[in-house]
């Protein structure tokens, strides 16, 4: 009897990447909008997926997520991998995620500068990090690790952070820049992330954007937030990805743009989830500002006939 | 093993206060001005507690409906304090949910809760297993009637079976969708099958002597055997009915001899 069948062979890593996106915008997939998505007009847009909802064997996920490649380029991004943990890297989660990669030859890979499991507990969240000589070492060579893994680099996401480490020694864009330098990975930029940590820990986040190395940015994260209070009663806003994004957000989002020109730019809703023309139009506005900055065609054009 | 620094260090810090309500704010934290952080961290205490009941909350959603949102929550907490994911892939939680409930002295008034949250289990297991082609039915016409009881059967990857003292599965699909719930006696047993052929998953009860049958045959004991098993525990155990009935479920891939 077949009880015993060969096992499925393991589909071959890229040897090229999907070509580059360049300024499209994007929006997570939720497999609640999926009948609409293909019901409406083929779209520019490309979709972002968390890694860990398509580790399973089989079943509806799959189906859906290849319904969503045959027509569209894909982001995956880890939520999991604990790169910013101390102890060395689940290396059964790390075979998963090149098994998923690999089926799936995303345009975009990314992860969190952030880690979510200690000892042998998951603790799903995106803890933070203190900055110092150690825990950069460490998450290099965690960096490492996934991009040979994967073979290809990934992109790297700056976190949103409630509170500050007393040993930190290095300022977060020096320890980025740090890790950029030395694993050669590209920079997943959240711009909500970027203004609820500034105003959670007191600084500018345009000075932020100022010291970051926006040369290795390859995509760019958009989300909304909410607002709570710290001990003294102050603004402590919170990466809630439950609403549209903000209007501080978008401001610092044109800014960036303008001066560094287009990169794929995706919206993130992950709770309070709108119906898909909303998040739709969400993308549509990020559309809007990386089409106000795209590279002049017309002058491409002129030079190309001269 | 984890290493001094470890299990000293900032993450070792965390770990031991985020699922503790009352613990004492990790030292290595600080916030801006030297100011107080305590509300800070409890950010992250609530983000790892809220989310992880919400994990338990898409897996069991018959039992919350059954429960309330707040009694649900309330056991949830309970039981992530308890016992803590161990694995980054959340649709792999709350293996251990319903003995937990079990155990839960406030719904000691529904019996019959593990059980409905064992099939809610088995069903998201089924939605995630591998994909495979059922066995036709064909197949099985095709063999000898002489060489029947000898007969295996391969499994399919998303059969499951829940047996149970109570009416679990009439309970689990009756609070598996808004409809409203109809008046249902719960006290009568009922052996739960869960398939999923293609792409939809299916929950069928099974006749009597069935589940004994079932199980059996998925564990690949030979089909003389698994019917002489089932014919003990079930007097009226109809052979035919069965086999037929879990063909067309989707439960198997493929039959064979242990000789072939």
């Amino acid at each position: 009897m077949r009880n015993d069948a060969p096992p499925a062979p393991c589909p071959t890593l890229p040897l090229r990447f999907p070509p580059p996106l360049g300024g499209v915008a994007g929006t997570c997939f939720k497999p609640s909008h999926l009948t609409a998505i293909l019901a409406g007009a083929p779209q520019r847009g490309f979709f972002e997926v968390h890694a860990e909802n398509y580790m399973g064997a089989g079943g509806p996920p799959h189906h859906q997520l290849e319904a969503i490649r045959r027509d569209h380029p894909l982001s995956i991004h880890g939520v999991c991998m604990s790169i910013g943990g101390p102890q060395p890297l689940d290396r059964e989660h790390l075979a998963r995620f090149r098994k998923l990669v690999a089926r799936y030859q995303p345009s975009l890979v990314s992860e969190h500068l952030a880690w979510s499991t200690h000892d042998t507990t998951f603790f799903n969240d995106l803890l933070p990090l203190p900055y110092t000589a150690a825990t950069l070492a460490r998450v290099c060579d965690h960096i490492d690790e996934v991009q040979s893994a994967i073979r290809r680099p990934i992109l790297l996401e700056n976190p949103s952070t409630y509170v500050a480490f007393h040993e930190s020694t290095m300022s977060e864009t020096d320890f980025i820049r740090a890790i950029v330098r030395r694993t050669g990975c590209g920079l997943l930029l959240d711009v909500n992330n970027v203004f609820v940590s500034a105003i959670n820990h007191g600084f500018s986040p345009q000075d932020y954007l100022a010291d970051f190395p926006l040369a290795a940015v390859g995509e760019i994260h958009l989300a909304g937030h909410a607002v709570q209070a710290d001990d003294e009663g102050e603004p402590l806003l919170i990466d809630s990805h439950d609403g549209p994004v903000a209007y501080d957000v978008w401001a610092l989002f044109a800014n960036v743009i303008a001066r560094n020109g287009p990169v794929p730019t995706l919206i993130e809703w992950d709770s309070n989830i709108p119906d898909w023309p909303v998040l739709q139009a969400e993308a549509a506005a990020a559309q809007t500002i990386l089409d106000d900055h795209a590279p002049d065609c017309s002058q491409e054009v002129r030079d190309a006939a001269a | 093993m984890l290493q001094p620094e470890q299990a000293s260090g900032y993450a070792a810090q965390f770990a031991a206060a985020l699922l503790t309500p009352d613990g004492a704010t990790p030292v290595a934290v600080t916030a801006p001005g030297a100011k107080a952080a305590g509300r800070r961290f409890d950010v992250y205490r609530n983000n790892v507690t809220v989310s992880l009941i919400e994990s338990l909350i898409a897996i069991y959603p018959a039992v919350q409906r059954i429960t309330g949102p707040d009694f649900f929550r309330a056991m949830a907490r309970a039981h992530v304090r308890e016992t803590p994911p161990t694995s980054p892939l959340l649709f792999d939680y709350g293996r251990d949910f319903p003995c937990f409930i079990g155990r839960y002295e406030h719904a000691e008034a529904m019996p019959f809760l593990p059980d409905v949250a064992r099939i809610e289990r088995a069903w998201l297991d089924a939605y995630h297993a591998a994909d495979a082609v059922p066995l036709d039915g064909a197949a099985l016409a095709a063999v000898p009637p002489e060489r029947l009881p000898g007969l295996r059967f391969a499994a399919h990857p998303a059969a499951r079976i829940v047996r149970s003292d109570f009416a679990a599965a009439t309970i689990f699909s009756a609070n598996r969708s808004d409809a409203p719930v109809p008046r249902i006696d719960g006290s009568v047993p009922e052996d739960a099958l869960i398939t999923r052929p293609a792409f939809d998953v299916a929950v069928r009860h099974l006749p009597p002597g069935g589940a004994v049958f079932a199980t059996l045959l998925i564990t690949q004991h030979p089909l003389g055997a698994a019917a002489e098993a089932a014919f003990e525990a079930a007097p009226d155990f109809d052979l035919a009915t069965n086999i037929a009935g879990l063909i067309e479920a989707g439960a198997f891939t493929d039959i064979g001899f242990e000789d072939s």
